[in-house]
């Protein structure tokens, strides 16, 4: 072990390799590991994001200390030192990016799929937001602007989207129901009640 | 002999899991469980296989490490990379080159 690199650098060189040699896409490595996990990992930001869209108070105190406030939930899987959390309105539209490598806040969003760490997802998503979300499925208006957030190992982004409408008098459950981990990264909207019937 | 689930997630070697759901400390862990996953779903090795040369890897281990615990994905991960050597698919050379690369990248990770 001795100077061997971490197990998820290794890791991450064991998929290259793999993908490189034409023998699986990093998408067939996402969908079984969906098919595994289905219900831990993002739903813990979920939640998160669900407690913020039906206490003004919760809110506030996230969009200030992020780190602090998740901490609130006691979440296992290690800690995010410096979360910081991005509220999408309908002037401005949040998403998060490592152009470093694949920085990821584990903790409240489960397992990253493969595509952050797409190297051309990376450069792209700052140089032309609009149009990367757009081949992902996310039409913004025009009006609104988009931002992207860099992570690194100090700090941490996560988006917290708006809140769909329809949903006066849903619990926080049913909420969390509605929030994707792709919301959460600012690649998607929160689903809306109908998508979810 | 089955491939399926239940094989995979009940039996000699399985993963450790809590409500039928694999159980993984870090992200590594699943992008690795995966690849072995996918590698035998596309037919380059039968679990049967696999679930052997991981009980072989952990016995010794633990035949070098005397009273001590295993750590479970180190020895899947070590299993995978011995059968894909052993398979021709990927050398543990070319994986050590690969990996020292990546650890030296200017970054602060």
């Amino acid at each position: 072990m001795n100077d061997r690199p971490p197990q998820a650098v290794r890791a991450e060189a064991l998929e290259d390799l793999l993908m490189e040699k034409g023998l699986l896409k990093g998408s067939d490595v996402d969908a079984v590991i969906q098919r595994y996990t289905e219900r831990v990992g993002p739903m813990n930001g979920a939640r998160v994001v669900a407690r913020a869209w039906v206490d003004e108070d919760f809110r506030a105190r996230l969009l200030e200390d992020g780190a602090a406030t998740v901490a609130e939930f006691d979440f296992e899987g290690g800690q995010t030192e410096r979360l910081v959390v991005k509220a999408n309105s309908d002037e401005e539209h949040h998403a998060v990016v490592c152009t470093l490598c694949s920085c990821y806040p584990w903790a409240v969003l489960g397992l990253p799929p493969a595509w952050y760490k797409d190297p051309e997802y990376r450069s792209r998503i700052v140089r032309e937001p609009r149009l990367v979300l757009a081949e992902m499925g996310l039409q913004l208006a025009p009006e609104v602007a988009i931002r992207v957030w860099d992570s690194s190992a100090e700090v941490r982004y996560l988006v917290l989207p708006q809140r769909p409408a329809g949903t006066d008098g849903w619990d926080e459950a049913a909420l969390a129901g509605l929030v994707s981990r792709d919301s959460m990264i600012g690649a998607a909207l929160a689903r809306r009640p109908e998508e979810v019937a | 002999m089955s491939d399926g689930d239940d094989a995979l997630l009940l039996g000699a070697a399985a993963p450790p899991s809590a409500n039928g759901e694999p159980v993984f400390d870090a992200p590594w862990q699943s992008r690795v469980f995966a690849m072995a996953r996918r590698l035998n779903e596309q037919g380059h090795f039968t679990w049967d296989e696999f679930r052997a040369c991981l009980i072989a890897e952990i016995a010794a281990w633990e035949a070098a490490h005397p009273g001590a615990d295993y750590h479970y994905y180190d020895r899947f991960f070590a299993a995978l990379l011995q059968l894909l050597e052993r398979k021709s698919i990927c050398s543990l050379a070319e994986l050590g080159r690969r990996s020292r690369e990546y650890a030296a990248r200017p970054h602060e990770h």
